[in-house]
């Protein structure tokens, strides 16, 4: 029963990777396919979002990677194919979009955030440096709240 | 200087809660178009009822019009139908019907089973015109002014809020 359908999922599957290998259309050479390959993995497509041109199975990326391969075939440079897709789709096709004005935030954003947390961490360690282990980095309360925590342990557990 | 101290991670907090809560209200699908503003690109495309007859962008010149990209396979498309219908016995803007990636034969028996709100509908056949209008889920709709340009996008169905409230008092600016 296992081996059955260990056997049929076999099948599926090398029909699955027939039809797919089938898929790209033929005239080309190894290093436009390449090239092809590495353009389409910068690019997204905009009905599965989260996958490449490359990696999706929708129709639209079926002939965005049509167009691609025509725009490449008719002579143009891979700038001028990722210019042709931002025209129509805009920056979101780009898995790297520029930095412009509109892209700042997420350009610029971790940098900004990673230097609060440096701010934030130099500012932490340079009060422990100064105040740790003497008594002058505690004001009077809190020195008070201390002795009398500790008190209040030592009445506790007698 | 305690106070200070625990309102660094509650501002920190409040922010997030400010982003993640207008994530909320956000569609990740809505990709803003980058044609807006921008002159509609041209097409010479058969007609669905006409298979003799083209028409081109050159045609609609001088009208406000909307070009409503739609197909027979189109789930969300049957949703914004009724208000289509709506909008063409209104008879405030010429609806053009984009019939996308759509066998002629089935888009003929989806109108005329549904109704067809489309002064006329053009048949983009292997989803050229669809890519150079940025299309990437039907029903798009755009909104295009008398010089031809496109001034608004709506993706995926329309509704009575949108067309309400954006779509014809932009039309009614426009069409001054």
């Amino acid at each position: 029963m296992i081996a059955a359908r260990r056997a049929l999922l076999g099948v599926l599957f090398a029909a699955a990777a027939s039809a797919w290998a089938a898929a790209p259309t033929a005239p080309s050479g190894d290093a436009l396919d390449a090239r092809l390959k590495r353009l389409e993995t910068e690019l997204r497509c905009l009905v599965c979002q989260n996958q490449t041109l490359a990696d999706s199975n929708a129709d639209l990326a079926g002939d965005l990677r049509k167009e691609v391969r025509e725009l490449a075939l008719a002579g143009k440079s891979d700038d001028e194919i990722r210019a042709y897709l931002v025209a129509r789709y805009g920056d979101f096709v780009l898995y790297d979009p520029p930095l412009k004005a509109i892209t700042s935030l997420l350009w610029l954003g971790p940098f900004a955030l990673l230097a609060g947390g440096a701010v934030l961490w130099w500012a932490v360690l340079r009060r422990r440096a100064r105040g740790e282990g003497t008594a002058t980095g505690q004001t009077d309360a809190e020195a008070a709240a201390h002795a009398r925590a500790l008190l209040e342990r030592e009445e506790g557990s007698s | 200087m305690k106070a200070w101290r625990w309102s660094i991670p509650l501002a920190i907090f409040a922010i997030l809660v400010v982003f993640l809560w207008l994530g909320l209200w956000r569609d990740p699908r809505i990709v803003p178009s980058p044609l807006i503003g921008k002159p509609a690109p041209a097409f010479r495309l058969a007609q669905l009822h006409r298979p003799n007859e083209t028409l081109q962008l050159d045609d609609l010149k001088g009208q406000v019009w909307l070009l409503n990209v739609w197909a027979s396979w189109c789930v969300s498309c049957r949703e914004e139908h009724p208000l289509l219908l709506q909008l063409a016995q209104a008879k405030v803007l010429p609806l053009y019907g984009l019939d996308y990636k759509d066998q002629p034969a089935a888009a003929l028996a989806w109108l005329a089973q549904n109704g067809d709100p489309y002064t006329a509908s053009i048949v983009d056949a292997d989803g050229r015109v669809g890519i150079d209008y940025g299309v990437y889920g039907v029903p798009e709709t755009f909104l295009i002014d008398k010089a031809g340009v496109i001034r608004y996008k709506q993706i995926g169905p329309i509704t009575l809020e949108a067309l309400k409230d954006r779509i014809l008092p932009l039309a009614r600016e426009l069409q001054k």
